[in-house]
């Protein structure tokens, strides 16, 4: 099979069109679902007080 | 330094530094007369110097296991104090060739001093010199803090950030004697390129194996920007030097691609060294630093999620908006112009999170000084984020492109943003790092900030003016269909502007100088007091090592 330009094209707007779209929704979930609040609250938290040494 | 090494770490680092000579005595042998041989040299003075260093602490008193206790910063302080030298030597050569373009017999008729020389000697010593030892300096520190954890051993990261040293030294040594690939930013030839890979080889592992000994649940994001510019300059850099030495003893090789290819893959990786070198390294610096400084944590987490990925995955794509109007595909073109307008989302979406994360803390932006570099820093982020969409669409960039407000809009990056950055966090971390309470001399700091904002200011201005002025000569035609203006009407034109730029450059550069000398004087007075209370107190006893310190 020869890689040409139309073969490209077929797959950006194909594959790539729905693989970016999945990928977003997933970062979209993964920043905004309800479970991940307080780690994420934690983390930012986190770098306020962090000169206590290493824990290992 | 040498003191805080176990005997066997010392032993180790020789037995590194002896290869290391070997190596360049190889490529001495290999290289003869040339400018490997030279560089041959080079190294072997390099890991000589080293050694002697070294081995004049190989017999101090070892350190005992409350080192462990400690997070080791000694490469860090190192890293931070060369990134501010590099500096100094990037932007004063920065500043020599823009004097150079409003006169341009200033050469003295030497090849070394001639423009297309000194020119690279400049970007990469602020680039990698400055940025990417600010880079690697600020990382560790940030990552043993955010993961709570110590670097897992006290050698490679020695190993990073002199490897690192060594290859920014064979570069710019390189430009000087007229060796260079003539690719933007990736201009060391291939055993210089083969050497980077190996240290950031090591800088990536590093980073993973301190993550592995985190014990934090989530990893904060200030590493994942860090881990992005690390993994991400490692593929770009390969791909884009990937190349054919003419022999195993000449300095010189051949790229792999040719023609647009070749112009295309450079592009990609120039512009992933604006998205991944200077962005999300820096944005790594941003989101620990500022907040840290501030006192407040950052505005919205999730946000800051969201336009990591928004980032790093439509940075990739922008490229070929450098090659508007070329042989390039004109869908390859447009491809890069939609997702540099999409990227606008997400850069600003950081800029405000910045931002946003100082309301309730503006007293503090203004008496302090190193927050308000951050502050600046955030803001002209947005501004060139914005800059930069622009000029990426097709009919804007046939007036900017090949002009000066390209320039102009690459400096309010790297001057506005990114060294505005660096130079918040590094006045943010010095006092942590040497653990004395401030700065030297706020007042000094004071002085920096006014000098290199007054520096960008001057800088962006008059380059926005020339390349616009010039753009616009460029493209005026008369009654009869032929060009108004010759090229050398466009120069006298832009006359007034060089010597306004070159100006604000040393605006710019007499602030780094004044940071060198704080920073100076800040780690002199802490080493000073240190030794003093050292001898005032007895020895007491270390806690046990490895055990969980409170406040955790």
């Amino acid at each position: 099979m020869e890689i040409d330009h139309g073969m490209l094209v077929a797959f950006a707007k194909s594959f790539g069109l729905f693989y970016l779209i999945a990928f977003s929704v997933a970062v979209l979930v993964y920043a905004f679902r309800p479970s991940n609040r307080s780690r994420f609250e934690r983390a930012a938290h986190s770098i306020l007080d962090d000169e206590a040494g290493p824990w290992r | 330094m040498v003191s805080r090494l176990t005997r066997g770490e010392r032993e180790l680092a020789i037995g590194i530094l002896v290869l290391l000579g070997f190596l360049g005595l190889a490529m001495t042998a290999a290289g003869g007369d040339g400018p490997l041989g030279i560089h041959g040299l080079v190294v072997i003075a390099c890991a000589v110097g080293t050694t002697f260093v070294v081995i004049a602490g190989l017999f101090a008193t070892e350190p005992g296991d409350d080192r462990l206790s400690r997070y080791y910063d000694d490469p860090s302080k190192v890293g931070i104090v060369l990134a501010i030298v590099w500096g100094v030597v990037g932007m004063f050569v920065g500043d020599w060739v823009a004097w150079l373009l409003a006169y341009p017999e200033m050469t003295f008729d030497a090849a070394w001093a001639s423009f297309g020389r000194l020119r690279p000697v400049h970007t990469t010593g602020v680039i990698f010199g400055f940025g990417g030892n600010a880079l690697i300096a600020t990382s560790f520190h940030v990552m043993q803090r955010t993961c709570r954890a110590r670097l897992p051993d006290q050698i490679s990261p020695w190993f990073v950030l002199l490897g690192y040293n060594l290859f920014c030294i064979l570069a710019v040594s390189g430009y000087l004697m007229g060796l260079t690939q003539s690719k933007e930013y990736a201009e060391p030839e291939w055993y210089a390129d083969i050497w980077l890979v190996v240290v950031w080889t090591a800088y990536f592992l590093l980073y993973l194996r301190t993550l592995a000994r985190r014990q934090e649940p989530h990893i904060y994001v200030a590493n994942w920007y860090y881990l992005a510019f690390i993994l991400v300059v490692a593929i770009l850099h390969i791909v884009n030097n990937l190349a054919v030495p003419v022999s195993l003893g000449h300095a010189k090789s051949y790229s792999l691609f040719a023609g647009v290819q070749d112009a295309m893959t450079q592009w990609w990786y120039g512009h992933n060294a604006v998205a991944f070198f200077l962005t999300a390294g820096f944005l790594g610096m941003l989101y620990y630093y500022l907040p840290k400084r501030a006192g407040r944590p950052i505005f919205s987490y999730r946000l800051s999620i969201v336009s990591f990925w928004g980032i790093t995955f439509f940075y990739i794509w922008v490229g070929s908006h450098h090659l508007h109007y070329t042989a390039l595909p004109h869908w390859v073109q447009t491809l890069g112009m939609t997702f540099s307008v999409m990227l606008l989302v997400p850069s600003w979406a950081s800029a405000a999170n910045a931002l946003l994360t100082l309301n309730g803390a503006w007293h503090k932006v203004r008496d302090d000084a190193a927050l308000r570099f951050m502050m600046v820093a955030a803001v002209f982020y947005g501004l060139s984020t914005f800059e930069g969409s622009f000029l990426a669409i097709r009919p804007v960039n046939s007036l900017s492109h090949y002009t000066d407000w390209t320039v102009g809009h690459v400096h309010a990056g790297a001057l506005g943003w990114v060294a505005f950055i660096t130079f918040g966090s590094i006045y943010a971390v010095v006092p942590r790092l040497w653990r004395c309470r401030e700065m030297y001399s706020a007042r000094l700091v004071e002085v920096h900030f006014w000098l290199a904002l007054a520096g960008t200011v001057i800088y962006v201005f008059a380059m926005w003016n020339s390349g616009i002025i010039q753009g616009l000569m460029w493209r005026t035609y008369n009654e009869s269909g032929t060009l108004t203006y010759s090229f050398i009407d466009s120069l006298v034109a832009m006359h007034p502007y060089y010597i306004a730029r070159a100006v604000g450059g040393l605006f710019f550069l007499s602030g780094a100088v004044v940071a060198l000398y704080n920073v100076w004087k800040t780690a002199r007075l802490a080493a000073g007091e240190q030794t003093e209370a050292a001898g005032d107190t007895p020895v007491a006893a270390p806690a046990a090592a490895g055990s969980l310190q409170a406040g955790e």
